[in-house]
């Protein structure tokens, strides 16, 4: 079997496979970050505890009344928005006139509160849940084994993210949350409602991280660890893309998951810190992230 | 320097019913008072002007109509109705429309999605078509981003984009500002054909030789107050007057 720089075909396509998982999740995160920051310039530290009641909606939604899969991908992002939406009605709004800081340690302490709740629940040890039988099995394409669950997390990321990029770059709906994002006094002065735009925005940022938790829930554990393990990769990718910028979100957030996987062949050992060693670097030589406006 | 004489202003100058009545509007910057009690009224289809020295409260008047100031009291009543509980985004489906004196031109939009972005409050705004023909330049530039635009371009799209919104009474904080003796013809022409059309224009301005040319009158505003209304036909006889008003 001939081999790709001394690997073997099937272990590099396979740490690419992950690592396009992986990053599927990392896009999907990173561009709620961004959207929520964008509009909000809120740091959202509870987005990993909502990409975790995410899993935890589809997993109850299963278990308690029946709902599959299908019908959590529907049901989750929509009943995690809404609770994003009370919090963002209740608590963020309060305090929006404030510095970042306060946005920051207000959602830290949510994410730390909400982890706890479903960890006195659940505990810590992990809840199964099933592939759907029609996504179950996989492909044999020669050079390698491709699960159909883990192509489609990877199809529904990318139309998930594209989706998201068309809807904020190229509608009137976008053009109204581009504005507000620069500029919302004046926006408001043109009579749009500005501070609903704020509250369904962080709803639907909200929304895109539970959407993550319900794909992830078949490969991952369904776990109210999960959020915090991934929320600080997540960041780092963010800061690579620059805060705020969705495009640089999405495209960050697929490479950065392939170089992850790439390194994890080449350099097991550095595979665990990449992703932070070209935070820093970025950082240093482009502090406002690859895709972001120089303030 | 030269004593401002307290000055009760006339508040109705002409017959017809105002389409905004202000009666003493107070408005703060955080802590600082800055409006001490604002009387004016602008009647339908008038062009009036605010004139006065930096710092006098031009703009904040503007902005205090328009609700976009931390803290405002008084009465702002457009057309019978008090706006100054509302916020500005229902002030303006009243029928207000704004140019900030900074243009407030989106840099992450293109020329066209700033020109189309403020929604159509009411029925009667202009046709892109009398639009382009009013400002040709934003017509060649609808796909550029819009602070790639030049100054005197940027203040053509700001006005432009609430042309077609169906506001009938804009707010233009110092138009000319900045701009080249060309450009400021240009603006000058242009507020004068949208007069024809029926709109009514609060105007801010610093220079009152262009004021002149477009105003019916000119209120003057100093330390946060309306001190004097000058009709236009009389501007000439109270030169004197408004240059020590106005520090000239």
């Amino acid at each position: 079997m001939f081999e790709l720089l001394g690997v073997p075909p099937q272990a590099l396509f396979g740490q690419v496979l992950l690592g396009l998982i992986n990053g599927s999740f990392y896009a999907i995160l990173s561009l709620g970050l961004a959207v929520i920051f964008g509009l909000l310039n809120i740091i959202n530290f509870t987005h990993g505890a909502q990409y975790m009641m995410g899993a935890f909606v589809a997993w109850m939604a299963l278990n308690y009344l029946g709902l599959n899969y299908w019908a959590a991908l529907i049901v989750a992002p929509i009943v995690v928005g809404a609770v994003g939406i009370a919090i963002e009605r209740l608590l963020l709004r309060r305090i929006a006139h404030l510095d970042h800081l306060y946005g920051l340690l207000l959602t830290f302490g949510l994410a730390l509160i909400i982890q706890g709740l479903f960890r006195n629940q659940y505990g810590s040890s992990g809840l199964p849940y099933a592939i759907p039988p029609q996504l179950s099995g996989g492909q044999n394409l020669g050079f390698m084994f491709l699960p159909n669950y883990r192509a489609w997390v990877i199809v529904a990321s990318l139309v998930v993210c594209l989706g998201t990029w068309f809807l904020i770059e190229k509608t009137k709906l976008g053009s109204y949350l581009r504005a507000a994002t620069e500029n919302p006094t004046l926006t408001q002065a043109f009579g749009i409602n500005v501070p609903l735009l704020v509250t369904l925005t962080y709803g639907f940022g909200v929304a895109l991280a539970a959407f993550a938790g319900v794909l992830a829930a078949p490969i991952y554990s369904v776990n109210p660890n999960m959020g915090g393990d991934l929320i600080i990769v997540v960041f780092a990718v963010v800061v690579i893309g620059g805060m705020g910028s969705i495009m640089g979100a999405i495209v960050t957030g697929f490479a950065l998951g392939l170089v992850e996987g790439l390194t994890k062949v080449f350099y097991p050992e550095g595979a665990a810190t990449v992703i932070f060693v070209i935070m820093v670097l970025v950082l240093l030589v482009k502090p406002a992230g690859l895709f972001g406006r120089q303030a | 320097m030269a004593t401002i004489e307290a000055v009760k202003a006339p508040a109705v100058a002409t017959a017809a019913a105002p389409l905004l009545k202000v009666r003493g509007l107070e408005a703060w910057y955080g802590e600082s008072h800055v409006l001490h009690g604002i009387d004016l009224d602008v009647a339908p289809g008038e062009v009036v002007t605010l004139l006065g020295r930096n710092g006098a409260g031009k703009t904040t008047t503007l902005k205090s109509i328009m609700g976009v100031i931390g803290k405002r009291r008084g009465s702002v009543v457009m057309e019978g109705t008090e706006t100054i509980g509302l916020p500005s985004r229902a002030i303006a489906r009243l029928g207000l429309g704004f140019v900030p004196e900074e243009r407030g031109i989106y840099a992450s939009l293109s020329v066209e999605e700033n020109l189309m972005l403020p929604p159509k409050v009411r029925e009667g705004g202009l046709p892109l078509e009398r639009i382009f023909k009013l400002f040709p330049n934003v017509k060649e530039r609808l796909r550029s981003q819009g602070t790639k635009l030049s100054g005197g371009e940027q203040q053509m799209l700001a006005i432009a984009r609430i042309l077609r919104t169906g506001a009938h009474l804009l707010l233009l904080d110092e138009p000319t500002e900045g701009l080249a003796p060309v450009i400021i013809e240009q603006i000058g022409r242009t507020i004068a054909e949208l007069k024809q059309e029926g709109f009514t224009i609060i105007l801010v301005e610093q220079n009152f030789r262009f004021a002149q040319t477009v105003a019916d009158r000119h209120y003057v505003v100093e330390q946060g107050k309306v001190i004097d209304m000058i009709p236009n036909a009389e501007l000439d006889a109270n030169i004197d007057k408004l240059h020590r008003y106005l520090g000239v």
